[in-house]
């Protein structure tokens, strides 16, 4: 930070690249809406104005793929939904992430039958988990905050 | 039993053979496979028995002849009565003529039936599953289809279910 010492303020910040794309990319999250069950409650509420998920940086939920970056599966997923899930997760263009909010998302839950997936990771790559059955908003905020930091680790030489 | 419903039942029961069951004052009727589409038609036409509530079917597995029965709620809204008929089918390829032609909103319920218990319906327009992939095998509530438990990953075992379990890649 030697520049502003020597030039004075010239309302000019020094930063690494790295750095710069992780912060946009934490703070202007777009959601994927794929509520499917009584999860999907509790991130509404998450998004409402008591818990105010905009806070974050991602007050609107896309229904659509290819406009976000966050896919959020909150409920069980049975074996018919998982191609759906699937193909959605394709369409979504990268970078990408998907938190499994729940119980029933990350590991079948009490759903333990011929019906349902055992845990959303089967499907797609998940890099948050979040328990809880359902999970209040305060904890898919925590899971929420848990990926931001994620992000802000990520580093430039491992981007594909 | 109130006398519409006395009146169609003792009609049933003559013209048809069916046997009367009566349980905390709901009324059914039993009747064999090659009746069940004359009984229909004659309380939807006669006894003014308008509306098919319900169509579903109960698995007495280990039971074989017979193990099904297809259940059909009647309702009158004419009268307010209510008159179940049940169909008794065996463990063997269980087919029953479809109700269909009678009460055309049993559509998607056969499908549901047949999805689920396997009971085929002849005649049906559109048997397809309706609820479970279309290439599944097996329906799931018949009573001697496995149940799919998978096991829970604990601490003493989570590396070995951990080494199976297929996740997915990028």
């Amino acid at each position: 930070m030697g520049l502003e010492q020597k030039t004075g303020n010239m309302g000019v910040v020094t930063t690494t690249l790295e750095q710069v794309i992780n912060w946009s990319r934490t703070y202007s999250m777009w959601p994927m809406l794929f509520g499917l069950a009584c999860c999907a409650i509790e991130m509404m509420a998450a998004q409402a104005s008591n818990y105010d998920m905009s806070r974050f940086g991602m007050e609107l939920m896309r229904p659509s793929p290819r406009q976000s970056d966050l896919m959020i599966v909150a409920g069980r997923v049975t074996r018919k939904m998982a191609p759906v899930l699937r193909k959605l997760y394709d369409q979504m263009p990268d970078p990408k992430w998907v938190i499994a909010m729940g119980d029933c998302a990350s590991c079948g839950g009490v759903f333990n039958n011929y019906a349902v997936v055992q845990g959303v990771d089967e499907v797609v790559p998940v890099d948050i988990y979040v328990s809880g059955c359902p999970p209040r908003p305060e904890g898919l905020l925590h899971g929420v905050m848990t990926l931001h930091e994620k992000i802000k680790r990520e580093r430039l030489k491992d981007w594909k | 039993m109130n006398d519409h419903l006395h009146k169609a039942v003792d009609a049933i029961q003559s013209r048809f053979g069916a046997s009367l069951h009566q349980y905390a004052g709901e009324v059914t009727l039993i009747l064999g496979r090659e009746h069940i589409l004359e009984a229909a038609q004659a309380l939807r036409d006669e006894f003014q028995f308008e509306m098919m509530v319900d169509e579903t079917a109960v698995d007495y597995w280990p039971q074989q002849e017979p193990r099904f029965h297809v259940v059909y709620q009647l309702y009158s809204m004419s009268h307010n009565v209510l008159l179940r008929l049940r169909v008794p089918l065996d463990g063997n390829a269980p087919h029953v003529e479809t109700m269909e032609k009678i009460y055309p909103g049993v559509n998607w319920k056969e499908r549901e039936i047949w999805d689920m218990f396997g009971i085929h319906f002849d005649g049906h327009s559109d048997l397809r599953r309706i609820l479970m992939p279309h290439d599944w095998q097996g329906h799931p509530l018949r009573k001697d289809y496995p149940l799919g438990y998978e096991e829970v990953q604990f601490t003493f075992n989570q590396q070995a279910i951990d080494e199976t379990k297929p996740y997915a890649k990028e």
